[in-house]
């Protein structure tokens, strides 16, 4: 959760500064110390992206996924079977994690992508418009994607195990 | 002595689209296979229990470490292929958008279910 919140705040900085650089209308002229600072920038991204995906795929999905011993009453540390177990809460996992354990892997797959053709041509992708253009939607898409991993990640990994309950809760507000 | 057709001039940082076209296309491509590969994996059972590379992630684990394989491999051989040439950027730029909405709609369960 951590990378993949990092993550997120970090996008919408790259889809600012890959739009300033690589449109020919919003900036004239970008320093080496700027080209230079925006690489750095979507090296971290890839890091914090395959971290989140890696981190979310080898160390949080098998706590969540993990069997309960047959019999068991008790399934708050086995939050998936927790889910499944009332028809109330199912839809977080046949819908929230099913789509997210596999839409996530599209963040950093294409920002990877996104960063490579950003260090391969830098300043000069303002005269590639074509593929200008398909460098901003991946980006655009990396973050939808990132998105719907860490809108479920947050509400499955944290809030429906903890809560334990049997309703989906998105918000709880007070009586007057 | 002339320039080959689609050679990249002296300078191909500046005008050759070719690297960055295979970037784009393989990024595509990779999304496309893991949206296919959880598919598949989701109607099979013999295909789920030969994508459980490491237990404990069940299938998710081959899903994603053979799109990861297709896709750097895709990008690999592209680059190859087509670092020093010039291509039609706007028609391999649509099909790799075309994949990746195709990935994105075909990962949503709803979808995936209907096959």
């Amino acid at each position: 959760m951590g990378f993949g919140g990092l993550y997120l705040l970090a996008c919408s900085g790259a889809l600012i500064g890959l739009y300033q650089f690589t449109t020919s209308s919003a900036a004239p002229e970008s320093t080496p110390g700027q080209e230079r600072f925006m690489r750095i920038y979507l090296i971290t991204m890839v890091v914090l992206a395959w971290a989140a995906v890696l981190s979310g795929a080898y160390a949080i999905y098998p706590w969540y996924r993990a069997a309960p011993p047959p019999g068991a009453v008790d399934l708050s540390m086995f939050p998936q079977h927790l889910l499944m177990a009332s028809p109330a809460t199912i839809g977080w996992h046949s819908l929230g994690m099913e789509w997210k354990e596999h839409v996530s892997w599209f963040a950093p797959i294409s920002i990877t992508m996104v960063a490579f053709v950003f260090i391969r041509y830098g300043h000069d992708l303002r005269n590639h418009r074509q593929l200008r253009a398909a460098v901003l939607v991946f980006s655009v898409a990396s973050l939808v994607a990132a998105g719907i991993a860490g809108f479920f990640g947050a509400e499955i990994d944290e809030r429906a195990p903890v809560q334990g309950g049997n309703t989906i809760q998105l918000s709880r507000g007070e009586a007057k | 002595m002339t320039t080959p057709y689609n050679a990249a001039p002296s300078d191909n940082r500046s005008f050759t689209n070719g690297s960055g076209a295979a970037a784009i296309f393989s990024a595509g491509a990779g999304c496309f296979v893991l949206a296919v590969l959880a598919i598949l994996g989701d109607k099979s059972a013999l295909i789920q229990r030969s994508l459980v590379f490491y237990k404990p992630t069940g299938p998710l684990s081959g899903v994603t470490t053979v799109a990861i394989l297709v896709w750097l491999v895709t990008w690999a051989i592209l680059e190859r292929r087509w670092r020093k040439k010039t291509l039609p950027a706007a028609r391999i730029s649509a099909i790799a958008l075309a994949l990746l909405v195709l990935s994105l709609i075909l990962t949503f369960p709803p979808v995936g279910d209907l096959f």
